[in-house]
């Protein structure tokens, strides 16, 4: 991902030591996950941006998740069943964010 | 210079220079021109309508490509059959945003963007920016260019519609807190 063109806005607010991390948050009757994954183009901030409008996350959360991506390649964004999923793919295929859905296994 | 800015009412105020609006519109020509499909729409009037395409595969050109990318990683055929009953609506959506940026060029400056403009406005800097990026081959590397290089232009265009993206985004933060 690209960083900010003129100034860096990270957040520091503590991620709630409860939070579960993306894998573990697949329930068992939904086993399709919406993965994003890291590109070199797509702004951070604009990818929070895509997060929050789109998945209703808190800016929190949507940074966590961006910063997945930034940092590991990829983040689970969402799970439910494949067509769920498939919506939430092409979604993020139009915001121009790269996306794939797969089975969780 | 350009200058963002969100007004009382909520819309997004865009003060662009004739020069800046003058690219902006040949961008958005461009990328219309590369997601408007050269052949003729499907011969079936309902699939026409509820937007089930024919083609199965990935494009041959890298740019277009990361526009309208696969929805699986491992699974061709999964892939394909996603494609077809996806990338007619994304080609859709995406020409739509870049025809709003045009409506939007041709009227008095500044330009005022409520929210759905503004996220068109964010979907079509985005697209071009993906376009060119992936023709620059652009990665997460500083890129260091001798002052000669014929594409030093192409990186200055992309660096600004980075920082037009940036600000615009910026712009709307406010209303996710």
């Amino acid at each position: 991902m690209a960083g900010p063109c003129h100034h860096v806005r990270v957040s520091v607010a503590p991620v709630e030591l409860d939070e579960p991390a993306a894998s573990e948050e697949v329930s068992p009757e939904h086993p399709w996950l919406t993965i994003v994954w890291n590109d070199p183009v797509n702004l951070m901030s604009y990818v929070v941006f895509v997060f929050q409008e789109y998945f209703g996350y808190s800016r929190a959360e949507a940074e966590r998740r961006m910063l997945q991506v930034h940092h590991e390649g990829r983040s689970v964004v969402s799970n439910g069943s494949r067509e769920e999923m498939e919506r939430d793919v092409a979604a993020m295929h139009g915001y121009g964010l790269w996306a794939t859905l797969q089975q969780d296994r | 210079m350009t200058r963002v800015f969100s007004a009382a009412d909520d819309a997004v105020v865009l003060e662009l220079e004739d020069l800046e609006r003058a690219i902006l519109d040949d961008l958005a020509q461009q990328v219309i021109g590369l997601l408007e499909p050269d052949d003729a729409p499907p011969s079936d009037p309902l699939a026409a309508m509820v937007g089930i395409g024919t083609e199965t595969e990935p494009p041959d050109d890298p740019a277009l490509a990361r526009l309208l990318p696969d929805g699986f990683t491992d699974d061709p055929a999964a892939s394909a059959e996603f494609r077809r009953f996806t990338e007619v609506g994304l080609r859709q959506r995406k020409v739509a945003d870049a025809r709003e940026v045009r409506r939007g060029l041709e009227g008095a400056s500044p330009l005022r963007l409520d929210a759905e403009q503004a996220r068109q406005w964010l979907g079509f800097l985005n697209d071009v920016r993906l376009v060119l990026g992936t023709r620059l081959g652009v990665t997460e590397e500083p890129v260091e260019l001798a002052e000669d290089d014929p594409q030093l232009p192409l990186f200055g265009l992309y660096g600004w519609l980075g920082v037009l993206q940036e600000t615009l985004v910026e712009s709307l933060m406010p209303r996710h807190p």
